[in-house]
């Protein structure tokens, strides 16, 4: 029996502050904007976090469809900033969305693409027959240090995919998977802010794991770009998902819907998540979605997807990734670090 | 260090999901929860419910100068709203960049209602902010 997404749902916070305004403060001499094609991206209020935002997507996800939280036997929650070090944000949601006690949970860390390596671990079980439905999270309030070049994309926001065998929105075709040791972007225990290596998230780490984990999905499918009516890649701004894209021989017409950096920013673990249920937000029954995450570190998780009947059923059930975008409010720089507290009173 | 875990813990069911208790005799609910119907007594029969969330503002005020703990949140909107089905709560209202009004339909979301420091445990539960339309609208 086929297995899939059952249902999702996203969340990202109302507030925003504009690339221009960041750059007001760090001046470093060039149009940060135009350079990373982010414009704007979204700010937690005082009060989200991680867990909060995780929450506010899996009860958005099960809203949804309708569906009943005592069905859910797995809760894995992706995110490079969760609250705890010790103290799963699983159980947290579990309680939350009032799951039954009788499900397995854990924390997954892998960068950007927590999320979905907490889709694969879901598909595992819900296919074996082990459970009836998972939950797999990817959601962050991701941190750059002030002035470096991550302040200017690091967002908060997160999506939630329910995962099952019956009354699929869209079927989970294949996944591909690539990994390597590659130390591109880190962050040790105790540490406030992640370092990166610049340039070498590029090419050796990104464009690398991302064609990879693509070329290895199509060559196991027999699949080609032009079978696929969307695509979705990880978005750390708005240039390397148009590039790699391009590269790898996509149109700018299939990664448009599911291209929402400009807009809020890298959401990390909910970035290509959130793209991917932007995207089907707006795809019709039949249509295929070709989707690749990246995780620093490194790997990427390809998948294949083909949208199913149930799509249409669930599609007004909660708010849509662009209903969240058009709620914004601007923040200064001021009240934008009071919001992240960079402030230290 | 002190914690007020245990105590936290044992509201968690009322500040996640707004779990309260409904009384079938007189169809009275409340919250929080009540051992006893003060309508019916013996005669009471009480079952757990749970609350939709949904409300409207019956009064606020907004806060300007907080204690040590909310220190971080001001000014913040404070409100009695009454739920739809009955019983009247205090709650904190967020997401309204229009201010709050009384009569303002709102609906229940999931917080950070405080912390014990930087070492101590999370406590989360339901804030409300305004009900706002969606593209499905």
């Amino acid at each position: 029996m086929a297995s899939g997404i059952v249902s999702y749902g996203v969340y990202i916070p109302r507030f925003r502050i504009r690339l221009n305004e960041i750059s007001r403060v760090w001046d470093n001499g060039e149009d940060i904007s135009e350079s990373l094609r982010v414009f704007e991206k979204s700010v937690p209020d005082v009060d989200e976090d991680s867990v909060t935002i995780a929450v506010e997507a899996a009860r958005n996800a099960l809203m949804r469809a309708n569906l009943d939280p005592k069905r859910i036997g797995a809760i894995y929650a992706g995110s490079e900033s969760h609250p705890y070090a010790v103290k799963p944000t699983g159980t947290i949601v579990g309680e939350a969305v009032c799951a039954s006690s009788a499900f397995t949970a854990a924390d997954f860390e892998f960068a950007c693409k927590a999320g979905t390596a907490a889709i694969q671990a879901c598909l595992g079980l819900v296919s074996s027959g082990l459970i009836d439905l998972g939950i797999a999270i990817g959601s962050d309030v991701s941190q750059g240090a002030p002035g470096d070049m991550l302040e200017y994309t690091a967002a908060a926001g997160g999506a939630a995919y329910v995962i099952g065998r019956e009354d699929l929105a869209a079927e989970i075709e294949g996944f591909y998977s690539f990994t390597t040791d590659t130390p591109d972007f880190w962050r040790r225990e105790g540490m406030p802010y992640p370092e990166h290596g610049g340039r070498f998230t590029g090419e050796p780490a990104y464009f690398k794991h991302v064609s990879s984990a693509a070329r290895g999905l199509l060559k196991k499918l027999g699949t080609e770009p032009g079978d696929y009516d969307y695509a979705v890649f990880h978005q750390p701004n708005g240039k390397f998902p148009v590039r790699v894209a391009a590269k790898l021989g996509f149109s700018r017409e299939q990664i448009e819907p599911g291209l929402v950096v400009p807009m809020i920013g890298n959401t990390y673990s909910g970035s290509c998540l959130i793209g991917l249920a932007a995207t089907l937000d707006i795809a019709r029954p039949g249509d295929r979605i070709f989707v690749t995450s990246f995780g620093s570190g490194a790997g990427s998780d390809a998948f294949s997807l083909r949208v199913k009947e149930g799509i249409d059923e669930i599609r007004c059930g909660a708010p849509t990734v662009r209903d969240y975008i058009g709620k914004a409010q601007y923040l200064d720089y001021a009240m934008y670090a009071k919001h992240k507290g960079k402030l230290r009173i | 260090m002190t914690t007020h875990a245990p105590r936290f813990w044992r509201c968690i069911p009322q500040r996640y999901s707004l779990i309260g208790t409904h009384c079938t005799s007189c169809n009275e609910s409340f919250f929080p929860p009540r051992n006893i119907c003060p309508n019916c007594r013996r005669g009471a029969q009480l079952e757990e419910c749970k609350f939709k969330g949904t409300g409207t503002v019956i009064t606020y005020t907004t806060i300007h100068n907080a204690t040590e703990d909310f220190d971080r949140l001001t000014p913040y909107h404070l409100a009695i709203i009454e739920l739809d089905e009955g019983p009247r709560i205090t709650g904190q209202i967020v997401s309204a960049p229009d201010g709050v009004k009384i009569g303002m339909r709102v609906r229940p979301v999931f917080r950070i209602l405080g912390k014990e420091g930087e070492r101590g445990i999370i406590y989360y539960g339901t804030k409300f902010a305004p009900i706002e339309e969606t593209c499905c609208d």
